[in-house]
């Protein structure tokens, strides 16, 4: 099938690729977020562990 | 062999220890989720017919279907995890609940945003008042409920048993809210059936539909994982296994 | 009512007398305060006076959604009302007694339910009649939405129990208790109002009564259990 009615989907692209943007968007968040936040807690732990140790 | 399976959950109820559990746990469940997803993708998008009435909307079935039945598997998970944090009183198992409702409810707001968007082209509107939106919407004010309480109460115990008392609370309606809301629409009935639920299905729609329900639930094990891991430091940030955690990371990763 | 008549009510006495007197007491400081009974009505008027003004005051239209409004505005009737069942027991350290009494609490709980029904729900359902004339109702379901009512809160008083007493301790419950106990008063809200709308227009609705029946019959059940387990837990 050509990418442009791939892209088009039957006339419905806005609607189909919109759900499945934010269905990404929304699984990807929701993965980095606990990620970065644990990389944070590490680091301000540590950096209070090294405050305490001096 | 049942002995030492109890023995294993017994050794994860200690923070420290499923804390470093749940890391590789939360990985591996991860690469299962997106093994499931690639397929799953092609399939839905590309792989599978398009349905003979709704032509190629039908493919927002693959992602709305998906997160509908994760917004009720991650409640009930979230109840299951509540009656074991209660019972046994194992506070990594309220951890696990609280993790859990911001993913349920993003897989609710999916739900209803991507049954929105599916319901545009094939009704006209933006909203539709039929039965399983309705339900998803009566089940995200239900997450943000648990939500908002836990945020309202400062003592992380009390937080923990009220939440877990709201969570079965809410799990013992559901079943009345499905029912009554089935009722009440049938009642109103309009010329309008809704599509989202198709009395036999293609297994050419089947199976990616299977394959992405698959991987969104692989998707939460991993992703709840993560943010228990996160609330576990939370809670623990003064405890002995922590500080040794961190007192042995010097420079950042 | 001081601490020490509290304990006493409770611990000395039998478990019938403890139940009795805490109703006893309930009454009688309501109707103290009997002014105050009134503003649940007041509300429940002005609620429903609301929708004409807000809509049309069109007699027709009015009379087809009469049952919906009558409803809604008696559930946020009700729901305005639920902080009042444990907040004077918690000023006072009465509600403390209670968890440290012999007695079972899910009794206690479900004697304080009822009184808080016989106070904020029965006038409710008294005046639901005149409201429903005044939105033009059609006479003939004015039975069904005295039974539903009637079924209906104290469905709306032990479900909000639960909630209150999962908010007791906080400073500002409020508005959070309407938003844990919105989405469980909606299968009631379901099948009252879908019953008098039925009614309305000539159908036969034992099995709708016969679903708040069994609703009402499963909370008294469970509610009194699920709100002690809940102040045990907000009372630390």
């Amino acid at each position: 099938m050509p990418f442009n009615e791939f892209l088009g989907m039957g006339g419905y692209g806005f609607y189909v690729w919109t759900s499945w943007a934010l269905a990404f968007v929304v699984l990807i968040v929701n993965y980095i977020a606990p990620l970065r936040r644990e990389k944070q807690l590490l680091r301000q732990f540590s950096r209070r562990e090294r405050r305490r140790t001096q | 062999m049942l002995d030492t399976m109890w023995n294993w959950l017994h050794k994860l109820a200690s923070p420290p220890m499923f804390y470093r559990f749940a890391g590789p746990a939360a990985n591996g469940f991860g690469w299962l989720s997106l093994a499931l997803l690639l397929p799953g993708i092609f399939l839905s998008l590309a792989g599978s017919p398009p349905d003979y009435q709704q032509g190629e909307s039908v493919r927002i079935m693959y992602v709305h279907v998906p997160a509908a039945w994760l917004s009720m598997f991650v409640y009930m998970s979230m109840a299951g995890a509540a009656v074991v944090g209660l019972v046994w009183r194992i506070k990594v198992s309220h951890a696990f609940v609280r993790a859990s409702a911001p993913i349920g409810a993003a897989f609710t707001f999916l739900a209803l945003v991507t049954g929105s968007l599916w319901g545009k082209p094939m009704w006209g509107t933006w909203w539709i008042w039929d039965a399983r939106l309705t339900s998803e919407l009566i089940l995200l004010f239900l997450y943000l409920g648990f939500v908002a309480l836990q945020s309202a109460i400062e003592d992380r115990d009390t937080a923990d048993r009220a939440g877990a008392i709201l969570v079965l609370v809410g799990v013992v309606n559901i079943p009345i809210i499905h029912y009554s809301v089935e009722w009440w629409n049938t009642l109103h009935q309009g010329a309008t059936v809704t599509k989202f639920d198709k009395p036999s299905i293609d297994w050419r729609m089947l199976l990616p539909l299977l394959l992405m329900a698959m991987s969104f639930t692989f998707y939460y094990a991993s992703a709840a994982l993560r943010r228990t891991r996160c609330e576990i430091l939370e809670r623990e940030r003064n405890s002995e296994w922590v500080r040794e955690l961190t007192g042995g990371i010097d420079a950042v990763q | 009512m001081h601490p020490a008549t509290a304990t006493r009510a409770m611990s000395g006495v039998s478990l019938s007398g403890a139940l009795w007197s805490i109703l006893k007491r309930d009454l009688l400081v309501a109707y103290r305060h009997r002014s105050q009974l009134a503003n649940p009505l007041l509300f429940f008027t002005m609620v429903v006076t609301l929708f004409p003004l807000g809509l049309s005051p069109d007699p027709q239209l009015l009379s087809t959604i009469a049952p919906g409004i009558v409803w809604v505005a008696a559930l946020l009737a009700a729901m305005l009302s639920l902080e009042g069942m444990f907040r004077s027991d918690f000023e006072d350290g009465t509600l403390e007694q209670m968890l440290l009494s012999p007695h079972p609490l899910s009794l206690l709980v479900l004697t304080k339910i009822t009184a808080h029904w016989l106070i904020s729900g029965v006038p409710l359902l008294l005046m639901a009649p005149l409201l429903g004339g005044l939105l033009n109702i059609r006479p003939e379901s004015i039975g069904i939405l005295l039974a539903t009512l009637a079924l209906g809160t104290p469905l709306l008083s032990l479900i909000g129990a639960i909630a209150v007493a999962l908010t007791v301790g906080l400073r500002r419950g409020g508005v959070l208790l309407s938003l844990l106990v919105l989405p469980l008063y909606i299968p009631v809200l379901i099948f009252g109002a879908g019953a008098v709308s039925n009614a309305a227009a000539g159908m036969d609705v034992t099995g709708q009564l016969a679903v708040l029946g069994a609703l009402l019959a499963f909370a008294f059940g469970t509610a009194p259990f699920a709100a002690a387990a809940a102040l045990r837990i907000s009372l630390n």
